[in-house]
């Protein structure tokens, strides 16, 4: 779409959306929010950028094929269920380290690794429909 | 309170706060045995077919990686399931549950004997596939995903066998729904959209189906757990609509499997793929929908199998006659290939129908035997049309002069189809015949040796017109590469089949068994629930 206001505002709202998608991930630990709700924030800015300056761009600015991205999502939320193997429980038990980085104490669990795959599964698997359904516009 | 609740409380409060704080006792809520090594056998499995699709879905433009990484995921999955084979066969049913969750909070993967014969059998045919899938998918096809859509395929399978929570086995039939169109659609050909489409609208309409009984099921039990469900369904009969439940899964089940008044979407799909795309189809999908109709109607409301009994029967021999009547009627050899997978399924539900521990194996072994057969007869149509040039028996011809090797392996699979003897199609149809007579359904029996002989004319034209019937016009020979990928997992099929055909000493007594624990599931039950379970 080749409107000015909106090619001007694509990218920032494109950066503030992928900042947010983030923001959304962490928190859904144990707020509202989680891997699904932020892959899809994701996904819909990349679709913004894309209706903005063309498919094209998108792709070139996430160099990997967004089909490939839902794969790494899924290779990530598989292994997090692996880590418990070593730990003699159950497939995909919750596993907590509490590392300090900074004098900060940060809680960090395989549950967060599973979501963080599920974000880019959502991204990956979204996004690729959204790219797909756009480029057919210039068929 | 309930224990479950209070434990993800103080788990985040653990979490949030100090965690060296007095202990919190976990033992109302989680697993606190540890788990041996082994449990893991019942859920590596699946857990290796989606990551190595998953990298596969990462170097999917790749392709000359995909073989080597699906190849040796598939041998080991097939040792995985081996192994799963025996350690059940010695010790009973074992389960894991996800989460360390107590059931039936956590979800339960739960291996007894029927679900693991059914995975061993089809990690061996996906085997085969994907090892001829090396010649038969071409770059394109590669490109579209083959590999990771097979993974993901046996994902799906490989979970509906061995979940033991029946709306995980909802989540299972899903994997392997959306795998198995990204299969069917391989090269989007206007043909393939087509069978797509109908394959589609019917499945999606028998999976809402069963999702709308898995809601009832929650509603009236209170909890998914399959055990769980066994343990109570006495408690419920008389009070629950426990009939219209049953009913509502047949029909759903029996849309899955292509039983007869819903069975039209099969043939209408299955040719349009490639071959050996419907080679895996033929052999899988189908016996994924007639596992959860044993399953549920077997283990989990064996009263209400017992008066849906003849409903059953009558389905069944329908069924039966129907699809090889179907075969008969066919000249392209892939619609001929569908109508037999239709007629497999009947004698399956008859076993179903037939119930107790006679007709529960028949149906079990009758259905290893058909996702062996089934995957050799579609590989060796594909064989068959590769050298013979078509599809069609009106122009097919001269295949037994041109291929000595598949006209003998078409003379073993076609006769372990039709149940003729000395392959393993004969023992399930003695068990089953048996099985019936015992009961005094002369008419389910008779219906039986009728599929059969209808089966063994379809199956004696087709051997007649395209392999000694003399070549009708000169076709421009094959080329002979690959020809090891291609010959290689159709011989292993056909050295299957010869072998149970005349040892089926083992497969008779593992169905047997797996019949027996399905027909009174305390070790089931006891393997979810060793201690009775949180309540």
């Amino acid at each position: 779409m080749n409107t000015l206001i909106l090619r001007t505002v694509a990218p920032p709202i494109t950066a503030l959306m992928l900042v947010f998608s983030v923001f959304v991930l962490l928190r859904g630990h144990n707020e509202p929010g989680g891997g699904f709700i932020g892959g899809l924030i994701a996904a819909s800015a990349l679709a913004i950028y894309g209706i903005a300056y063309g498919v094209s761009a998108v792709r070139r600015a996430i160099r990997f094929h967004p089909m490939a991205i839902a794969g790494f999502g899924l290779l990530v939320a598989t292994l997090s269920g692996f880590v418990s193997v070593f730990v003699g429980v159950p497939f995909m038990t919750g596993l907590w380290i509490y590392p300090r980085i900074f004098g900060v104490e940060l809680p960090l669990a395989t549950v967060i690794s599973f979501d963080i795959g599920v974000y880019f599964v959502v991204l990956g698997s979204i996004a690729s429909i959204a790219l797909a359904l756009e480029e057919r516009e210039f068929d | 309170m309930n224990p479950f609740l209070r434990s993800v409380t103080d788990r985040n409060t653990d979490a949030m706060a100090v965690p060296t704080t007095a202990p919190i006792d976990l033992s109302a809520a989680m697993v606190m045995a540890p788990t041996a090594l082994a449990d893991w056998l019942v859920i590596a499995p699946m857990a290796l077919m989606i990551t190595l699709g998953a990298v596969l879905m990462m170097v999917r433009h790749r392709i000359w990686l995909h073989g080597w990484i699906a190849i040796p995921g598939l041998v080991a999955l097939v040792l995985m399931e081996g192994l799963l084979v025996y350690r059940v066969a010695v010790d009973g049913p074992f389960t894991m549950t996800a989460g360390r969750w107590l059931p039936p909070f956590g979800i339960s993967f739960t291996a007894d004997l029927m679900g693991s014969l059914l995975a061993l059998a089809s990690g061996l045919v996906a085997l085969a596939a994907g090892i001829y899938g090396l010649r038969d998918i071409d770059a394109t096809g590669r490109r579209y995903g083959f590999y990771p859509f097979l993974l993901l395929l046996m994902a799906g399978v490989t979970g509906a066998f061995l979940t033991g929570d029946i709306f995980n086995l909802y989540v299972w039939f899903e994997v392997l729904l959306i795998s198995s169109f990204g299969l069917l659609i391989l090269g989007s050909e206007r043909q393939q959209i087509d069978g797509a489409l109908k394959y589609a609208v019917l499945n999606l309409l028998g999976t809402t189906l069963f999702l709308i009984a898995v809601g009832y099921v929650y509603a009236i039990f209170g909890t998914l757990n399959m055990a769980d469900i066994a343990r109570q369904a006495n408690d419920y009969r008389g009070t629950a609509p426990l009939m219209t439940l049953s009913a509502l899964f047949i029909l759903a089940f029996a849309m899955k499997a292509a039983a007869f008044p819903v069975n039209f979407w099969l043939p209408a799909s299955y040719h349009t793929p490639r071959i050996v795309v419907s080679a895996l189809f033929g052999g899988l999908l189908t016996k994924v929908g007639v596992y959860a109709l044993m399953r549920v109607m077997v283990m989990l409301f064996p009263v209400e199998r017992e008066q849906l009994s003849f409903l059953l029967a009558i389905i069944a021999a329908l069924t039966m006659v129907i699809g090889a009547l179907g075969a008969l009627a066919q000249s392209d050899l892939r619609r001929m290939a569908g109508f037999a997978v239709i007629a497999g399924i009947g004698n399956i539900i008859a076993g179903v129908a037939i119930g107790g521990v006679p007709g529960v194996s028949g149906a079990i072994l009758y259905s290893l035997h058909s996702i062996i057969v089934m995957t050799a007869l579609y590989l060796l149509i594909g064989e068959a049309a590769r050298i013979g040039g078509s599809w069609s028996l009106q122009t097919l011809g001269g295949l037994y002069r041109d291929a000595p090797w598949i006209a003998a392996a078409a003379f073993v699979i076609f006769f372990a189809a039709a149940g003729l003897p000395p392959f393993s199609g004969l023992w399930p149809k003695i068990i089953l015949l048996k099985a019936a007579l015992d009961i005094g359904a002369w008419w389910l029996s008779a219906a039986i040796l009728i599929s059969a002989l209808i089966l063994t004319l379809t199956l004696g034209r087709v051997f007649l017109l395209a392999f000694w019937r003399p070549r009708i016009e000169p076709s421009a020979v094959p080329s002979a590469a690959g020809a090891l990928q291609r010959s290689a997992p159709l011989a292993g099929l056909v050295a299957i089949i010869v072998f149970f055909g005349i040892f089926p000493d083992l497969p008779v007594r593992l169905s047997q068994e797996a019949a027996a624990t399905l027909a009174d599931p305390r070790a089931y039950i006891q393997s979810v629930f060793p201690t009775g379970g949180a309540e």
